[in-house]
């Protein structure tokens, strides 16, 4: 990972804009390459940000763009991205639908699109599983939905984050959510989690979860698990989306990408290259 | 007053018996379900509401329903009411307990429910209703007694009653209203992303309601020696009859935009409930035999009425079983199809259906057997009343 | 006065039942547990007196910095950093939740939930990855 990618990464993790005076984070933002700053003086280029287009927000907004073309041609990637997040979140792994708690998995495009399925479709498309996750949106339906605030926005980085130790499971998030990226604990996870990683919690019965962008990653200054797992092969990209200079917006700009369900006006931060 | 749910006749006591039985059996699933999660009932990652839910859903329709008593009788003066207005308020009270049951009922993390107080949220709709719900419940309690005490003493109840009389009115349809907003306001579920989906609520609330206080003054005619008056059932079936016709209306509304639009979204659910949806080979339909059900119940409940005006004639057990008919098509609507329809598809276009469980049903007889509990002890102090003041 | 008969009796099982844990236990609150202290580390994030009577707080504060306002900036206790957190931090050095945690809750008797999904080491270790 190059110096600057691994340095956004520590400040998106890390209190970015408290300024709060710890030396560690003085040491972090005095840098003149922060995002943040070059977001917040680009100049919006004409018809980018039309009636219907998206209006930036400012500050750190992490997002990623998926390219299939990589899982394509490579079969195993995916679900080493898959087992690799499954395994730094203590994520259980139920037998049955019913209870299944799923961060990022794998699902055919006419169920990851289907507000764009088509009869005659690539190769690829008809054949190839698509990496699901939540959209970590900016204007988020299942924040809006919450009753306690249990999920919500991260100014610093745009991140849609949970509080299990708030959250009262009424599910309103659930059917809130125009992706069915969350889950909820049906019953207590422990018994399905293979094995424990010691650094993060497991969740109790009665509570939603979905991906976290690897928020306690990025505070280390880590890339998120599935995006490390890919690593080298351009598969996922994860970086900053208001900044013009970062690799996913170097991808972006170059490649035609589509969303999941843009009609719902959430305005995902997940891009897919088809 | 209380007291008077002391003494009654056996059938009373064997009614409450029997009540308390389904409340006995429903604390021990609860007490199951408590502590093994929610994970003992028949919901899932696509179906993440069930029958708590749909019942809170098509409760708070019955509390709201009251206000076809309240508002005639308050508002226009419509003296023939005057016997069952209170009726109206007390079936509110117990509306209300239950949907507070059922929310309950539902929560994953049921001691964390007062976070929703700690951690007030304005843009969420469940802080909204339970605001109204609450604010609904304690008008009431404290309407419905005030105004019984003055009865009872034969006096006029005081004058600052009235103010929260009237402020009862927008509440009751405001719970309504907000607990549509529940659903209406999701940007990814087609079929209760409608706006005629708080109207609808609404006219299958003053259907239900009605229907439900008829039923109860067709027992008490029978078993507690209280007779409603012809004139208020009378009008109250009419009301009853021109709600149902409406909340039809809108339901047919629904369909047109479904079938004629013909965009898959706004078919899905309908298709499912309806005709059973084909997916992936298999027709998922375990809910069509109820909405065709309802649906019958529905005309076949509103033919009585018709014919009951039309050839005017009055008979209690046709104005019952017409009373009967459309509460239940208004439960299966409201109390099955539409929470669980609109969770088929889920958002990636899979079909997962929905059948509760044992313990789950038993939680719900339960909490269906308390506020029918609270609700005839309730009717017995109103009744009582009644019977003293004739005396 | 009236209904003495009645009255005077019920005050009376009143009180009794009331100061039911007092002579139950023989007015003897019984041996103050002594927590397992970590060997070899003298030093916590506050003075133990402190730690004491604040623990359940500072672990709140620690909690909303960490998931709400995302200030993750670590802790030095004793010239090592940690990162916030019951398992990051607390339990690197109170590794036995049992003879720590544990003793005074259970004298307490109250029961918090942090372990519902906080792993102590010892949970951890149950369903270690062996490769």
């Amino acid at each position: 990972m190059d110096n600057t990618r691994r340095k956004f990464l520590k400040i998106a993790g890390a209190a970015a804009l408290a300024g709060i005076g710890a030396p560690a984070i003085v040491k972090l933002t005095s840098h003149t390459a922060f995002a943040s700053e070059e977001a917040g003086h680009a100049v919006p280029v004409p018809g980018e940000t039309g009636v219907h287009g998206e209006a930036a927000s400012t500050g750190v907004r992490v997002g990623m763009v998926i390219d299939m073309r990589v899982f394509a041609v490579q079969p195993m990637l995916l679900d080493q991205a898959i087992a690799a997040c499954n395994k730094v979140h203590n994520i259980p792994h139920f037998p049955d639908r019913k209870n299944e708690i799923k961060w990022i998995w794998k699902a055919p495009y006419a169920n990851v699109f289907p507000e764009q399925e088509v009869l005659h479709k690539s190769e690829m498309a008809k054949t190839k599983p698509f990496a699901v996750l939540c959209n970590h949106c900016d204007n988020p339906s299942c924040v809006k939905a919450c009753p306690t605030k249990a999920t919500f926005v991260q100014p610093e980085n745009g991140i849609v984050a949970m509080d299990f130790h708030r959250c009262i499971g009424c599910r309103f998030c659930m059917a809130a959510c125009p992706y069915g990226a969350r889950s909820f604990n049906w019953q207590d996870p422990r018994p399905f989690i293979t094995n424990y990683n010691p650094d993060f919690p497991t969740r109790m019965r009665g509570v939603v979860e979905k991906c976290n962008f690897c928020g306690e990653r990025l505070a280390l200054g880590l890339e998120p698990a599935c995006v490390e797992a890919c690593s080298g092969t351009g598969a996922m990209v994860f970086g900053d989306l208001n900044d013009p200079d970062s690799e996913i917006r170097r991808v972006l700009d170059k490649e035609f990408t589509i969303q999941r369900n843009p009609a719902a006006g959430t305005k995902p931060s997940v891009y897919y290259i088809v | 007053m209380i007291e008077k749910v002391l003494k009654g006749k056996s059938t009373y006591w064997m009614w409450l018996a029997v009540l308390g039985t389904f409340i006995a059996i429903g604390a021990a699933c609860y007490v199951r379900q408590y502590m093994f999660g929610l994970g003992l009932t028949g919901m899932s990652r696509d179906v993440s509401w069930g029958l708590y839910i749909s019942q809170f859903t098509f409760l708070v329709g019955v509390a709201a329903g009251g206000l076809m008593l309240v508002l005639p009788y308050y508002v226009h003066d419509y003296k023939a009411f005057g016997r069952i207005t209170i009726l109206g308020e007390f079936l509110a009270i117990s509306a209300l307990i239950m949907c507070l049951m059922f929310i309950m009922a539902d929560l994953g993390q049921p001691l964390r429910g007062l976070n929703v107080i700690f951690f007030a949220t304005p843009h969420s709709m469940l802080f909204w209703d339970m605001c109204v719900l609450w604010g609904y419940l304690i008008l009431n309690c404290l309407c419905g007694w005030v105004i019984l005490t003055a009865e009872r003493k034969q006096v006029h109840p005081p004058k600052w009653i009235y103010i929260f009389v009237y402020i009862s009115i927008p509440f009751a349809v405001s719970i309504h209203t907000v607990t549509a907003m529940l659903y209406c306001g999701l940007p990814g579920r087609h079929f209760w992303l409608s706006a005629i989906i708080a109207p609808r609520f609404l006219a299958s609330a003053f259907a239900a309601g009605p229907s439900l206080i008829v039923l109860a003054c067709l027992v008490m005619r029978k078993f507690a020696d209280f007779d409603a008056g012809k004139e208020a059932i009378q009008k109250l079936t009419t009301i009853i009859m021109y709600a149902a016709i409406i909340n039809t209306f809108f339901f047919l509304l629904e369909f047109f935009v479904g079938y004629y639009s013909e965009m898959p979204g706004h078919m899905h659910s309908l298709e499912y409930l309806f005709f059973g949806l084909e997916h992936d080979g298999h027709v998922y339909n375990n809910l069509v035999p109820f909405m065709w059900t309802a649906t019958a119940f529905s005309f076949t409940g509103l033919g009585i009425l018709a014919y009951i005006k039309i050839a005017k004639v009055f008979d209690y057990r046709l104005v019952g079983t017409a009373a009967a008919l459309i509460f239940f098509s208004l439960w299966a609507d409201k109390g099955l199809g539409f929470v669980f329809g609109g969770f088929v598809p889920n958002p990636l276009n899979e079909v997962t259906e929905y059948i509760p469980t044992a313990n789950e049903l038993g939680i719900t007889l339960g909490i269906w057997a308390t506020g029918f509990f609270i609700l005839t002890l309730l009717y017995k102090i109103a009744v009582g009343v009644e019977h003293e003041i004739e005396a | 006065m009236y209904n003495k008969g009645t009255i005077i009796p019920g005050l009376v099982i009143f009180i009794v039942f009331v100061t039911f844990p007092l002579w139950y236990n023989g007015l003897n609150a019984g041996t103050v547990p002594k927590p397992d202290l970590p060997v070899g580390q003298k030093e916590c994030v506050a003075p133990v007196g402190e730690m004491r009577d604040n623990h359940m707080k500072l672990l709140n504060e620690w909690r909303d910095a960490v998931l709400r306002d995302n200030d993750r900036v670590n802790i030095k206790v004793g010239g090592k950093e940690y990162r916030k957190g019951l398992q990051l931090a607390c339990m690197q050095c109170h590794t036995d939740k049992e003879k720590f945690c544990d003793s005074c809750h259970t004298y307490a008797a109250v029961s918090p939930t942090c372990w519902d999904c906080h792993l102590t080491p010892a949970e951890a270790a149950t369903k270690k990855e062996t490769h």
